[in-house]
């Protein structure tokens, strides 16, 4: 415990008694990964990360301790086995949801703006569903039906990659069933675009 | 008892099969040597006798099985053999009428899994070529006679196809013991695929007689057809066909004039397209009554070609929009002082009957009651009775919610002139109240009106006082209501005092503000009327061009061009007169449409929401597709709602905490409370 806390407080903002945007930059440089890594947003959903750009000592310390690490360079080994555990199915859809939650900054914020969702977006999917993830990006940021997703939407984005739709085709998607009214769109425009 | 292995295993496996042995050599002589009859009788026998044994000297346990391997052997290895057996087997005892045989093929098959399938099919082979011969005769024989009357073959056809049919339904009762895969085979496969050829015949079929509108020859298909089942349905699915093309050609027709003739009479088209929309209505409605009996299945016909063509749109209005200013085409002076109160009673009953077949109808509600302001308004209604009558029966077709906003304006009217009196007794009792002017204010009750945008129009001195006497008046009457002026709707009349003459304006009291200004100056800018009455630039170019650029001059513009710009100026013509001494300066209406339509779409999405939680509240958890299709049950008295904007209403309602997905099906919903 000791030494998982002096590793907090060596990253810590004192005046806050939290790590900051700052303290995770830091840390980040020290893991040898970037910034904007999604294995940073891994390890945020790790340690139940409430805030984006903060990790409380709390949350420092079950996260830590649920990875069986207390020092900087168990951490970085621990990176890997971290991804493979949320790439388990089980905790997949978790992890998802976990992404866009974790963008929620104001206190009754319910949606994300387009911008930030089409990162989001490459950022979770982009390396599994690399064609499907593009297209939609495209399509977003064209559409001005919607300025913004909420956590509905979000979800079938993930079932959509997941249900094996037929790409780039799109044959086998089903309008009437109970898509969001986005993607029945995006694949009315991939249709047109195709044709 | 104990256990039966020992009976099963060491006596019961054996027996079953050298059992199977003896009837497969059996079989395999009798099928050879054997008529189908007899191999059946035979067959029979066998059974019941196993039967007999398993009861004298076996286990009962046996008997299945034991009945099962032998009818494996002797009528499952050779159902086709013995079915196709070319003189004595299915088709050969359809064609000699064996019905005894025939109930004995279907005892034996009946137990056998999928066992009725192949003699089923035979059946229905049979009877369509049977079916097939006959009408194949009567079409030789109709073509050797030609036009020597040439209903007869049909005539004749028709009896024989119907003893055909009842013949065989004898077999399906007698035989088949009315088993459903015999009974299908029966009365759609042979009649309906006949009485379809016949009616589709081109020059004598049923749309050469609608066609050359032969209501007699019409009229007795009816009754020929009338004794097939389901023989009517292609004759109503014909007379629909019919129908539906004569409206759409009516409809394109129109659109084609209005296009072509722009922007002469624009409207025109589309209300002589009414017209004709209902006579057509008449005519077919005359042949349901006349040629069809009354039949529910043509009545059916008639109102789905209907609500086909009734809901198309023509050059940009909708048929809600046309349809309702049809109405205020009748109902309003001089719309339709010629015809007399009867003709007009009738036509409104007819207008109803066809607003039955429109789709939008809050679309229509809408527009209506907007005419229907105007014309109130106005005082542009030519005849209270006509507008009530058209009320109660929109109301017996729609309810009293479509029409009670309609009817608080009628209403509101009659009201309104009870109070402008008590309003000219109070000026009478108060004479040092009185504003000097003339004045009559109609009060509508803001619910049953369309919404009117209210400005804060700067008024002139005079009106400010006429405004002010009537609040003092008015809150005698009732306290705890806000009175809100809506100036748009005004008229004024003032006089001009013009150089040859003075002559009496009817104008409106926007006009009347503008001219007013020019009793202060001589000369004002296009700015400085716009700071001093505080409108916006349409309204005040639309105003402006009415004084200044239409028919009547009544102010001079400088520069002195068609349009209004901003940097025009403008004074008081003096030198304009007119042969009159009252005249009316119109000013045009603006174009309502855009508007009513983004109302009727704002009152939909609350329509929409509410159908959807009102569903969910009660049934707590329904499936995506269900929950559509009782949304557009729901809402199909109003309008026809998009399932797109079903599916957003639904989004937002899941945002908003009403409703939310399953996790495990994501085509199931639930409803949060």
């Amino acid at each position: 415990m000791e030494k998982i806390d002096r590793l907090f407080n060596s990253y810590a903002n004192n005046s806050l008694g939290m790590i900051d945007p700052d303290g995770i930059e830091a840390l980040c440089s020290d893991l040898g990964v970037d910034y904007t890594d999604v294995r940073i947003l891994m390890l945020a959903w790790k340690l139940k990360a409430e805030r984006q750009g903060y990790f409380t000592q709390d949350e420092w310390r079950t996260g830590l301790k649920a990875l069986g690490v207390d020092s900087l360079s168990k951490l970085k080994k621990a990176l890997p086995e971290l991804e493979n555990e949320v790439g388990k199915s089980s905790n997949y859809e978790d992890f998802y949801s976990y992404a866009f939650r974790y963008c929620l900054t104001e206190e009754k914020q319910k949606s994300v703006d387009i911008e930030s969702i089409c990162e989001l977006l490459n950022l979770v999917l982009g390396a599994q569903f690399h064609p499907q993830v593009d297209l939609l990006i495209e399509y977003l940021k064209v559409q001005s039906d919607y300025k913004v997703i909420n956590l509905d939407q979000w979800m079938n984005f993930l079932r959509f990659c997941k249900e094996q739709i037929s790409f780039p085709d799109l044959e086998n998607y089903d309008a009437s069933q109970a898509w969001p009214l986005i993607l029945d769109n995006f694949v009315e425009w991939m249709r047109e675009k195709h044709s | 008892m104990g256990q039966m292995v020992r009976y099963e295993d060491d006596f019961e496996a054996d027996m079953l099969e050298d059992t199977g042995a003896y009837y497969s050599r059996k079989a395999s002589s009798w099928i050879e040597d054997d008529s189908c009859p007899d191999y059946m009788l035979k067959s029979e026998e066998c059974l019941k006798k196993e039967r007999d044994r398993v009861s004298h000297y076996l286990h009962s346990s046996s008997e299945t099985k034991l009945l099962e391997k032998v009818q494996h052997e002797l009528l499952v290895m050779y159902a086709n053999r013995l079915l196709e057996k070319e003189h004595s087997g299915c088709r050969a005892l359809l064609r000699d009428d064996k019905l005894e045989d025939l109930s004995r093929m279907y005892r034996l098959y009946c137990k056998i899994p999928r066992g009725l399938d192949p003699v089923a099919n035979i059946f229905k082979q049979h009877i369509t070529a049977e079916g097939t011969a006959l009408v194949e005769q009567a079409e030789d024989a109709a073509s050797n006679q030609a036009s020597n009357a040439p209903g007869v073959q049909e005539q004749d056809l028709i009896s024989k196809i119907i003893k055909l049919h009842n013949k065989y339904i004898v077999y399906v009762t007698r035989c088949f013991q009315n088993h459903t895969l015999f009974h299908k085979k029966v009365p759609h496969e042979l009649l309906v695929m006949y009485a379809n050829r016949l009616l589709e015949k081109e020059h004598s079929g049923c749309r050469a007689l609608l066609r050359d509108d032969k209501l007699e020859d019409l009229s007795s298909k009816y009754w020929l057809y009338c004794k097939i089942p389901q023989g009517l349905d292609p004759v109503a699915n014909i007379f629909k066909q019919h129908i539906t093309a004569e409206g759409t050609a009516l409809v394109e027709q129109a659109e084609d004039a209005a296009s072509n003739q722009a922007s002469n009479a624009p409207g025109v088209q589309e209300q002589v397209l009414i017209r004709k929309i209902i006579e057509l209505h008449d005519k077919y409605m005359e042949y349901v009554t006349r040629c069809f009996q009354n039949h529910t299945l043509f009545h059916k016909a008639l109102k789905e070609a209907f609500e086909v063509f009734c809901n198309k749109t023509v050059s940009g209005s909708s048929s809600a929009e046309l349809l309702a200013t049809f109405c205020d085409n009748i109902l309003k002076k001089g719309g339709s002082e010629k015809l007399s109160d009867e003709a007009i009673e009738e036509t409104l009953e007819k207008v109803v009957k066809l607003f039955a077949y429109i789709s939008d109808k809050d679309l229509f509600a809408e527009f209506y009651r907007k005419k229907l302001a105007r014309r109130l308004l106005f005082d542009r209604s030519a005849n209270d009775d006509h507008e009530r009558s058209i009320l109660t029966k929109l109301k017996e077709q729609c309810g009293g919610q479509f029409t009670s906003k309609m009817e608080g304006m009628v209403t509101d009217l009659t009201l309104a002139r009870e109070n402008q009196a008590s309003f000219e007794d109070y000026l009478r009792n108060n004479p040092a109240a009185h504003p000097g002017i003339d004045l009559t204010v109609t009060v509508l009750t803001t619910g049953f009106w369309p919404s009117y945008k209210s400005f804060d129009l700067n008024l002139p001195a005079e009106m400010v006082k006429c405004v002010e006497v009537f609040k003092g008046f008015y809150e005698t009457e009732t306290k705890h209501r806000k009175l809100t002026w809506i100036y748009s709707l005004g008229t004024c009349h003032i006089n001009g005092k013009f150089e040859e003459k003075t002559i009496e304006l009817i104008v409106s009291t926007y006009q009347a503000a503008v001219l007013l200004l020019f009793n202060a100056s001589d000369r004002l800018s296009y700015s400085e009327i716009m700071a001093q009455l505080n409108l916006t630039h349409d309204d005040l170019v639309r105003l402006l061009h009415s004084l200044a650029c239409a028919k009547y001059k009544i102010l001079s513009k400088e520069p002195n061009t068609k349009t209004i710009s901003q940097s025009d100026y403008f004074e008081f013509n003096s030198k304009f007169t007119d042969k009159l001494r009252r005249i009316k300066i119109p000013l045009p209406p603006v174009d309502e449409r855009k508007k009513v339509v983004e109302d009727v779409d704002k009152d939909r999405r609350y329509a929409i929401d509410a159908a959807i939680v009102r569903i969910m509240k009660s049934r707590k958890v329904l499936g995506h597709q269900q929950l559509v299709s009782e949304c557009v049950e729901q809402l199909s008295r109003m309008f026809k709602p998009d399932i797109k904007a079903i599916k957003k209403r639904m989004e937002d309602l899941i945002t908003r905490d009403y409703l939310e997905r399953d996790k495990d099906n994501p085509n199931l919903f639930r409803y949060l409370a």
